[in-house]
């Protein structure tokens, strides 16, 4: 033992004694500090973990490829098209931001909206975020950029997927068209994959109704991301299920005869097959460019259609609603007959009196004596007044519905009108007031308050011809499931009623004196059946009626009548059905009877319900056309 | 002139005896405590030995040799050094006030002698100890509690503290005050001085408080509650939390740590690197260097008590308190107990003023264990 003076030893022993009662402080320090570590990596251990990953992994939607639109023999309506686009990243412009797009305009014109947008891109975003400079650029721009890529310091060249619409205008209103997503589409579904920069979902049409099939779902790219949210690497990637392609009914060699056919004027044409209701063709005009909604419409483009008198945003086919006019009037004499007034013969005067009101027919010489067949051949109001009377609203009402009209057909667009079939109870719970019988003499030559679509007055026409309640169909497959599709049944009517109207449609068209017969078809075996049909926009008043107006030509364009066709071809075993509005078009030049006559010979020669529709694509096709791509 | 009361060695040590002497169990541990420190340089740099782990290795050798060579110089020669070392320490602490570089955050705490850029506040750290071991050296126990005795060394305390606070560095002055503030209890100083002055320090808190700086507060404040500010100030506390809590019992593997890898944790390096061992090796791996830590301090109380001298005693239990203080203050600010001030990791740390500093404290340890046998008689209690 060393050897301590006594005041060493003294100071030894309390030296001893308070060296232990630091260690014990310190160890008591170590212990706390273990408790923590305890405290922050087994108990909250997990947390923590899910925290540190969290942090770690970044995951991104990557969107779907759109299906494809195609018609009935496989024709792309709506495509997935290369989108050729320029990226800057300004971490690698060595000479700067604004030098790389001086240099980038040299090849390109950029405007000086792109470039302040690039450049408060860039302001807003870290050094190695990408910013979208030019996008659509045409293979030569790009391949030029591409070859000058080693004195462009910081531009990337990029392909993307963009929705395109090959036939433009002409099947705008049944295909519709994508458009950048809004507030109200975010709220209305919930679907992450919407808040993606740069999505698009169907806006109109086909691609609206069946956007959550062709869209398909969402892939995710798990990538591992520093503190600065600079990605390191990729941890997993899923590249998502395509969205189904919808194979329609359309053939757009048919609907390209019917928009030819309606020229500029503002209207409306369906053409069916009677028997399956496959809709060949639906056209109204004018439509408009959809691929201008995809990349972006401008404000004069955009102000251009919605200030059209002639609306060519409307889908004039399903959504617009017309009186039909006398093409209402063999929906009438079917039910007419079927009530048992299959003889009845009416001798016109041009008019008929009916309590205090005198009802005109549009021929103010009159018909003379008429039959269900002449009276449908020469449209005579006289004979459906008296029908009309015979029948009553309640067998009015009875027959039409029975034939399609008064409700939606059920097409599988969006926004479809029901139309209107008046009837007491309708006058009484909307309008408030008591129906009256004028009224239904009105309604018996399809004035009034009736209201039919196109497409309505084409079921019509093809369940006429068919005799069974066809309904028309737009899809045959959606990917690889057919479209529900039941046999139509037979309507409530005789063959011997159907027959006697169908003759009265023969001979609207061809025998002289039908109202249809400069515009028939010739070609033997072609011939179709029709219907016209006139809707007054404008009463005409009694004070016209007196000083010999009866025709509403002289009138500006707003105000003329709407001009109206329904048929079907060919007259003996009818295969197609064409119903016909032009807006405006008045009753001189039955320029309607020229479109069904154009777009049925058309049909009936090609005759796409007998040629063998396109297959959907097998699950292997669709690999080895996203494998090429 | 300088008087040499402890001239009367009871032996002299040759040199190769002194390396004999020296404690090289001690030196092992502290070889491997300090290649941890290197491994994790290593993870955090991605799996490379630049610009961290390989330049740290160096350091650390020149470091093992200048400790090697304080260890064999004879204990009363550090006791002759201790007055003037102090000496030049506060001198260059007064200067980095008037002179010194602006460092990172702002704070005067680098001074530059020619090509070496050095922390004076790191040389006082040592050089109070020294100073403070000699003076209480010449003490009996019962003079430790004279008022008039105990007034030098409370300002050989209070006036680096206060030149620190001044740069400011909170975390060190803390460091240089609990550690001459525990010579003065290791020493003997009376429960009658010790309990009134815990009871004033914690009643004058509210009053410190008003002479913190701004940045000072807003650590506090943060560390109090780090919700408050989670992407700023409290960002730096929550992410260390994150990569420690994330280690779990084994921890994500060597070079397999994501908050440390990916940039998550700020200065991972230097004052955080305990979190990457956190998170890499988990709670055995944090355990096993506390463990590795608690020999080392073992040893240095070993040693402390094995001293003849008071002055060795006091200079090794200093010297251990100081690596002690180092580490809870270290630990505790990562952990998010207390608030957070710049204290590395002792050995493990990336730093070279740091590196240094602790291994000329260790140097100083094993001096003390060399010349343990060597009494120095009590001189008087005077300065020079």
């Amino acid at each position: 033992m060393p050897l301590f003076d006594r005041k060493d030893k003294s100071r030894y022993n309390v030296f001893t004694r308070r060296t232990l009662i630091a260690g014990g402080g310190m160890a008591a320090v170590f212990a706390t500090l273990a408790g923590r570590l305890y405290q922050l990596q087994i108990v909250e251990g997990q947390t923590f973990m899910t925290r540190a990953e969290d942090n770690r992994v970044n995951q991104r939607l990557l969107a779907p490829l759109r299906g494809l639109i195609l018609d009935r023999f496989g024709v792309a309506l709506a495509d997935n098209r290369r989108n050729y686009r320029v990226l800057i990243v300004k971490e690698q412009a060595s000479e700067g931001v604004e030098t790389a797009l001086e240099n980038l305009s040299r090849i390109i014109t950029l405007s000086p909206e792109d470039r302040e947008r690039v450049l408060r891109q860039i302001r807003d975003n870290r050094a190695f975020v990408p910013v979208t400079v030019i996008e659509n650029l045409n293979w030569e721009a790009f391949s030029s950029i591409n070859l000058h890529l080693p004195y462009l310091p910081g531009i990337v060249p990029d392909v993307g997927e963009t929705r395109s619409y090959p036939f433009g205008a002409e099947m705008s209103h049944i295909i519709g068209y994508v458009g950048a997503v809004t507030e109200a589409d975010i709220k209305r579904d919930p679907n992450p994959l919407l808040s993606l920069p740069g999505f698009r979902i169907g806006k109109r049409g086909i691609e609206k109704q069946f956007d959550p099939e062709i869209r398909g779902s969402a892939g995710t790219d798990r990538v591992e991301v520093n503190a600065y949210g600079r990605v390191i690497r990729e941890l997993s990637r899923d590249p998502g299920i395509p969205g189904d392609n919808v194979y329609l009914t359309i053939d757009s060699q048919v609907q390209d005869v019917l928009t030819r056919a309606l020229g500029d004027q503002s209207a409306a044409s369906v053409v069916m097959d009677v028997e399956t209701g496959d809709v060949l063709a639906l056209a109204s005009t004018p439509g408009y460019d959809p691929n201008l909604f995809n990349v972006g419409i401008s404000e004069t483009q955009w102000r251009a259609l919605t200030t059209n008198d002639h609306d060519p945003l409307l889908n004039k086919a399903i959504a617009g609603v017309y009186p039909p006019g006398s093409t209402f009037k063999p929906s009438v004499a079917l039910g007419g007959i079927e009530a048992g007034f299959g003889d009845l013969q009416v001798f016109c005067t041009g008019s008929l009196r009916l309590g205090d009101h005198v009802f005109h027919c549009w021929k103010h010489s009159g018909h003379g004596l008429m039959t269900v067949t002449t009276a449908l051949q020469q449209s005579c109001d006289v004979f459906f007044y008296t029908m009309a009377m015979k029948l009553g609203i309640d067998g009015i009402d009875a027959s039409t519905h029975a034939l399609g009209l008064g409700q939606p057909t059920g097409i599988e667009l969006p926004g479809e009108r029901a139309g209107l079939i008046p009837s007491p109870t309708w006058k009484r719970s909307v309008l408030g007031r008591p129906w009256e019988e004028g009224e239904t003499l009105v309604t018996g030559i399809g004035q009034g308050y009736v209201l039919a679509t196109p497409v309505q007055l084409c079921t019509l026409a093809a369940r006429i011809a068919s005799g069974r309640a066809v309904v028309p169909r737009l899809t045959r497959y959606i990917g690889q499931t057919p479209q529900p599709h039941t046999p139509a049944p037979r309507l409530p009517f005789s063959p011997e009623a159907f027959k006697l109207v169908r003759e009265g449609m023969r001979m609207a068209v061809n025998v002289p004196g039908g109202t249809a017969y400069a515009r028939r078809i010739t070609k033997p075996g072609f011939e179709m059946a029709g219907k016209t049909g006139t809707a007054q926009v404008l009463r005409i008043t009694m004070a016209e009626r007196a000083a010999g107006e009866t025709r509403t030509n002289g009138l500006p364009w707003k105000y003329r009548d709407h001009a109206l066709f329904i048929s079907f071809a060919p007259v003996e075993a009818p295969r197609y059905a064409c119903a016909v509005v032009i807006e405006h078009g008045g009753p001189l030049e039955p320029l309607q009877v020229q479109v069904a006559h154009e777009a049925l010979l058309f049909t009936q020669e090609r005759d796409p319900a007998r040629l063998p529709p396109a297959k959907p694509a097998t699950v292997a096709d669709l690999r080895r056309t996203y494998a090429l791509k | 002139m300088i008087a040499r009361p402890y001239a009367t060695a009871r032996r002299t040590l040759s040199l190769s005896d002194k390396l004999m002497e020296i404690n090289w169990g001690l030196v092992m541990l502290i070889t491997v405590i300090a290649c941890v420190g290197f491994a994790m340089m290593y993870s955090v740099a991605g799996g490379h030995l630049s610009p961290w782990a390989g330049k740290q290795m160096v350091r650390f050798v020149a470091g093992l040799v200048i400790m090697v060579a304080i260890a064999c110089v004879d204990i009363r020669t550090w006791m002759e050094w201790a007055y003037p070392a102090y000496a030049l320490a506060l001198l260059l602490l007064v200067a980095t006030t008037v002179v010194g570089k602006v460092g990172g955050l702002g704070a005067q705490r680098w001074i530059a002698l020619g090509p070496v850029e050095l922390q004076p506040s790191e040389l006082m750290k040592i050089s109070l100890v020294l100073a403070l071991a000699r003076y209480l050296h010449g003490l009996g126990v019962e003079e430790v509690s004279s008022p008039t005795k105990l007034a030098i060394p409370l300002a050989m305390i209070g006036v680096p503290v206060v030149l620190v606070l001044m740069q400011p560095n909170l975390g060190t002055a803390t460091i240089i005050g609990l550690n001459g503030v525990s010579l003065l209890f290791l020493a003997g100083l009376s429960w009658w001085w010790i309990l009134p002055a815990l009871g004033g320090a914690i009643a004058s808190v509210p009053i410190a408080w008003r002479f913190l700086h701004p940045y000072q507060k807003q650590r506090i404040l943060t560390f109090l509650n780090p919700a408050r500010d989670a992407l700023g100030a409290g960002w730096n506390i929550s992410q260390a939390e994150i990569a420690l809590g994330s280690g779990g019992l084994l921890g994500k593997g060597f070079l397999h740590g994501t908050q440390s890898r990916l940039n998550f944790l700020p200065e991972k390096q230097t004052d955080f690197i305990w979190t990457v061992i956190g998170e890499e090796f988990g709670l055995i791996g944090c355990i096993a260097l506390l463990v590795l830590f608690a020999v080392v301090i073992g040893y240095g109380v070993r040693i402390a008590m094995s001293s003849r001298s008071q002055f060795g005693r006091l200079l090794a239990i200093g010297v251990t308190l100081n690596f002690f203080f180092y580490i809870m203050i270290n630990a505790s600010m990562v952990m998010g107990l207390i608030p957070v001030v710049g204290i590395p990791m002792p050995l493990i740390s990336y730093g070279g003023t740091a590196m240094l500093s602790v291994m000329v404290g260790f140097g100083l340890l094993l001096s003390v264990h060399v010349h343990r046998q060597v009494e120095i008689p009590r001189g008087s209690g005077s300065i020079l």
